[in-house]
């Protein structure tokens, strides 16, 4: 029986980019609820999350904004790079993201040792001396970072997954859903974060 | 596939490098507007900030602008709800 193989493309790639943004407004929310359990207690304890705040190196969180936000320009260049068919800069530019991403993470480790060496973390004897409010304003760091760096992770792997489609022209000029929608990811990630560094960061 | 040949709009590079310029600039005026304690202000330009920046990234780098209407009008929808939440949340707080 030799039975055909059915060769036609089943594509959609509006339906495709819908899926991918249906997801965001879904990370979105679940960070919205955070912000505001944040905005709350800050309210209700703000002479102690004054004083956390600027426990925060504001130094380190900017360089982070900007390799983020460098990270997000980078990605959505390798999309322009794609369509004009230039396959090496497209993978240059992707490379550059995830390598920028990296050096993200490692910083976020750095801060967080440091963090942990000044005997900072959730359930630390240190922090219970301090007070509720400064438990609560760590417990929020450390959740709201960590979850946000393990988006980082995510979006590392969306992309690097992407990466070898490239290389194997899987994702070509034609063809370009699935980095657009690895972009979208990286993009909401650095939106995440353009809220958490004013929010940690900047007002104490 | 006419489904997908929709006309794909290139955009050029030097429109993603301004608007990185354009975040960097937003980024660094909240670092430090923030240094200085103008109290309630503080919070609000940050915030203020903070929001352009981002329809700054829906625009451009999540290509909102060129993209399909319905996107853009959806991710209006849920920013507007998350505002109406944050709103009714502090009505709460702020009057109890």
């Amino acid at each position: 029986m030799s039975q055909q193989v059915h060769t036609d493309e089943h594509r959609d790639d509006i339906g495709s980019r819908f899926g991918m943004w249906l997801f965001i407004f879904t990370e979105l929310l679940l960070f919205a609820g955070l912000f505001i359990t944040y905005s709350v207690f800050r309210y209700k304890n703000w002479q102690a999350f004054h004083l956390a705040a600027e426990e925060l190196d504001v130094f380190i969180g900017a360089l982070n904004t900007v390799i983020l936000l460098a990270s997000s320009a980078t990605i959505a260049m390798s999309i322009t790079a794609l369509q004009q068919k230039r396959k090496k800069l497209t993978l240059t530019l992707m490379g550059t993201t995830m390598l920028v991403g990296l050096v993200f993470l490692v910083n976020k480790y750095f801060e967080w040792s440091l963090k942990f060496e000044h005997g900072l973390y959730p359930g630390s004897e240190t922090l219970v001396e301090f007070g509720k409010g400064e438990v609560l304003f760590f417990g929020l760091y450390f959740f709201m970072t960590g979850l946000h760096a393990l988006h980082i992770i995510a979006g590392l792997g969306f992309i690097s997954f992407v990466f070898y489609y490239v290389i194997k022209n899987k994702v070509t000029h034609d063809n370009f859903v699935l980095l657009e929608n690895a972009g979208l990811y990286w993009h909401l990630v650095d939106i995440i974060w353009v809220f958490l560094f004013p929010l940690f960061y900047l007002i104490t | 596939m006419s489904k997908n040949e929709e006309k794909t709009h290139i955009i050029p590079y030097r429109t993603f490098l301004l608007v990185l310029l354009v975040l960097l600039t937003f980024t660094f005026i909240s670092i430090g507007v923030t240094s200085y304690n103008l109290g309630p202000f503080t919070v609000l330009t940050a915030l203020l900030l903070a929001t352009l920046k981002t329809i700054l990234i829906l625009t451009y780098f999540m290509h909102l602008k060129f993209d399909v209407k319905m996107f853009g009008i959806l991710v209006a929808a849920v920013l507007a709800l998350i505002a109406v939440v944050i709103f009714i949340t502090f009505l709460d707080y702020l009057f109890r």
